[in-house]
């Protein structure tokens, strides 16, 4: 990697664990590399974790054997992470608000706001398959 | 009375029990289970429905994580005990804020705050 090469990566992988974490790994990996601080790393693996679950618990029907895309690109001021199942997709806006006073003692769905909260932006692409998340620098 | 489990170290002090969690990362949701299972079984064991869950050792957990402590702090409250959490870091306090979690479970600095502030209301 270098300021004008950003380092990318791709890949094909199942949505057992510890293909999702060797993936996890390369990225954390190339952000160390990039020298990025421990609150980044935090935000990204957290959101890429929560990426990665979401795409086999929803978009797989929780079936790890199924194939994700992922996709990633690190360069000193920005990370990208993309993660694509095969599933029909969402539609993001339907997904209810976690942190309104009814839903606060409901046991799931905090992964999407989370995402949000994290990272700088945020994109579900029709037909809400895939989700793209990028932090960048100030 | 000190147990360790795989996920979890069991103590028990003064009508309180304290849970250490053992996991650096509580992100895999296998993991998540067990951590469930093996607290299920502290529960059982313990002299009261008082619970603390200390995260000296936490520096990342995922949204299912969150799961299991809100299904957790219920359960306690239904049979009239309380959960408190002690030693969070920064950036897992800010999840906490950020899913408004912190105001449906209790914080402290420490098990003696913690113990405290769980007693004073049973």
């Amino acid at each position: 990697m270098t300021a004008s090469s950003p380092w990318r990566g791709v890949w094909a992988v199942s949505g057992e664990r510890e293909a999702c974490q060797r993936v996890l790994d390369e990225i954390l990996g190339a952000m160390n590399d990039a020298r990025m601080d421990d609150a980044v790393v935090f935000a990204v693996r957290l959101a890429t974790e929560e990426a990665l679950a979401n795409a086999v618990r929803h978009g797989h029907g929780g079936d790890p054997s199924l194939s994700l895309r992922v996709e990633a690109e690190v360069s000193p001021q920005s990370v990208m992470v993309s993660v694509q199942d095969a599933g029909p997709g969402f539609d993001p806006a339907s997904v209810p608000d976690p942190t309104a006073d009814e839903n606060l003692t409901i046991a799931s769905g905090r992964g999407l706001a989370l995402i949000r909260a994290f990272m700088t932006e945020v994109e579900v692409p029709p037909p809400g398959n895939r989700i793209v998340m990028r932090w960048r620098g100030s | 009375m000190s147990d360790t489990f795989r996920h979890v170290r069991v103590r028990d002090e003064g009508g309180v029990t304290e849970i250490t969690m053992l996991d650096q990362h509580i992100l895999d949701e296998l993991v998540i289970r067990q951590i469930g299972e093996e607290i299920d079984q502290a529960m059982v064991d313990a002299s009261s429905a008082n619970m603390v869950l200390n995260f000296e050792r936490v520096d990342h957990l995922s949204s299912s994580a969150l799961g299991l402590l809100i299904t957790l702090n219920s359960r306690l409250q239904d049979r009239d005990g309380g959960l408190c959490l002690i030693h969070i870091a920064a950036p897992i306090a800010e999840v906490f804020r950020i899913t408004r979690l912190d105001q449906v479970l209790r914080s402290e600095a420490d098990f003696a705050s913690a113990r405290s502030a769980l007693l004073s209301e049973g």
